[in-house]
């Protein structure tokens, strides 16, 4: 663990009334490293991301990224972090260019400087050629791309993925996974990217495993093997997510 | 950040808005035509049956539809209002709300660009329809159409905070029909834009006292008095009033910690 990590999550809790979603999550989220968060549908995966991404607030627990508190320094924790939703964001009656360029208006990023990182991070997608088209044309893989790509324009220190591969198609998939993975090798950022699907998983990935709002396992993937005396992830996952429904 | 990211944030946003604006052209129609019904039949028709007195800041008796010219203006801003919010709800079951709020500048800020994008808008449709209104017969002092422009700014940013409050609590589209029936109807109706309001007391003490609370009614009489080179300094009051409680009710209702965003049950 590096003493700055990209994310740190201490003893996060998040409750909707009287009903628990999250309950003293820790973990962090090295530079460099792809950390999966693995889960089923209702583990408190997207109320995770909601506190990340400060579109919900909670008084237990603390997370920060790239050092910075997002309950008292939203505004230096949120330009370091890129975010695909699990739900497509881009305004389909706009241009890619132009869902692009917004973005970087968001972020503070000048005309000329945009113009430069949007060509860069299209060619790096291969959508250059459809940057003058309308979203509403483009595929949902294609889509998908372009929120990558607008992501990455202000050069986050960490990039979150909300089960970014939904309704995709297998090459899409594979691309996705693939192209994120190379992300981490050369860039200098780190990504979380939470998943129910183990096929996503490369086997120098760090797992979180997540059920019932707690943290059931965090480390390498031969590390949570090690723990839960399983050969397989999917093994550990179910070995994991039975324990808990069992007690 | 830096004041430059605040001006090219400001710009994201407001072309953004425009660019919808121009791909709705259905929205521009059909905010005009609502207007210009009102003008062409219902003024039209109760020409007769209205008279209206000499009261500021007419300096002679005038036509019914010279009368509600400035609050067919006011209508064209209120339901602009009401149509911004109806894009923030439809923004956030579409999730592009979530691109503006994940950003890194402070949620008033960006809810202010919002705003005034909104108000932008609102100003272009309000001149379109003073201009039809000009070529019927329905003339201001040529200077109306200059001092106009600072109440239509505010009006429109009153209504529009109003309509982002609004848009705070609503939960779905579908929700978005009673705020027609208990908002915008009766802010309309309960208003001086129709009637004046020694006209309302006439009838009822009780009406007569909920027009004089409603804040669209000084939103529209600040609109008549500059439309006439005139400044209502209780009008501006209370418009401004207006404008600084709803603003800080609709940033404290997207408030992460404060707001309605989280009280809704889970995250969408």
């Amino acid at each position: 663990m590096s003493s700055n990590p990209a994310l740190a999550i201490e003893e996060l809790s998040y409750a909707y009334g009287p009903k628990k979603a999250l309950d003293q999550v820790s973990f962090d989220v090295d530079t460099g490293q792809c950390a999966i968060l693995l889960g089923p549908n209702g583990a408190g995966k997207s109320t995770l991301f909601s506190l990340i991404t400060h579109l919900y607030d909670s008084r237990d627990g603390h997370i920060r990224i790239a050092g910075h508190n997002i309950k008292t320094d939203p505004s230096q924790a949120l330009a370091k972090l890129g975010v695909v939703f699990q739900q497509p964001t881009l305004d389909l009656d706009l241009s890619v260019l132009q869902n692009l360029h917004y973005h970087a208006a968001l972020h503070g990023i000048g005309r000329k400087e945009a113009t430069k990182r949007i060509q860069e991070e299209l060619q790096r997608q291969g959508m250059f050629e459809r940057a003058a088209e309308k979203v509403r044309q483009l595929n949902g893989g294609h889509r998908r791309r372009v929120e990558i790509a607008r992501a990455l324009l202000h050069r986050p220190r960490l990039l979150l993925l909300d089960e970014p591969t939904v309704g995709l198609d297998v090459p899409s998939r594979k691309a996705m996974v693939d192209h994120v993975h190379e992300l981490t090798r050369t860039g200098d950022i780190a990504v979380l990217w939470a998943t129910h699907l183990i096929d996503e998983i490369h086997p120098e990935d760090r797992l979180i495993i997540l059920h019932a709002g707690c943290v059931r396992a965090a480390g390498s993937v031969p590390e949570v093997l090690e723990s839960t005396d399983t050969t397989s992830i999917g093994e550990a996952f179910e070995t994991l997510t039975r324990r808990r429904e069992a007690a | 950040m830096t004041v430059m990211h605040y001006l090219r944030a400001f710009k994201g946003i407001t072309g953004r808005e425009l660019l919808r604006f121009v791909h709705q052209r259905e929205r521009f129609i059909s905010a005009l035509v609502r207007p210009l019904m009102w003008l062409f039949i219902f003024a039209a028709g109760f020409r007769s049956t209205l008279g209206v007195a000499i009261i500021p800041p007419y300096e002679t008796y005038i036509l019914y539809e010279v009368y509600i010219t400035p609050g067919l203006l006011g209508m064209v801003q209120l339901f602009n209002g009401m149509q911004s919010s109806l894009s923030m709800v439809y923004d956030r079951e579409m999730g592009s709300m979530k691109t503006l709020l994940v950003s890194p500048l402070p949620r008033w800020y960006l809810l202010t660009c919002k705003l005034l994008a909104g108000v932008m808008v609102s100003v272009v449709q309000a001149y379109v329809f003073l201009l039809i209104a000009w070529l019927y017969g329905i003339e201001a002092p040529p200077m109306g159409y200059f001092t106009v422009l600072p109440a239509l700014i505010l009006s429109g940013l009153m209504l529009g905070a109003l309509g982002l409050l609004l848009s705070s609590f609503i939960k779905q589209l579908e929700n978005f029909a009673g705020v027609m029936n208990f908002v915008i109807f009766p802010m309309f109706f309960l208003s001086t834009a129709l009637y004046p309001l020694w006209k309302i007391q006439e009838s009822s003490v009780l009406l007569y006292r909920l027009s004089q609370y409603n804040p669209f009614t000084h939103a529209v009489e600040l609109i008549r008095f500059a439309l006439y080179e005139q400044f209502n300094l209780q009008a501006c009051l209370i418009t401004l009033g207006a404008l600084a409680f709803f603003l800080a009710a609709a940033v404290i209702g997207y408030n992460p910690s404060k707001g309605m965003m989280q009280r809704r049950g889970g995250p969408n």
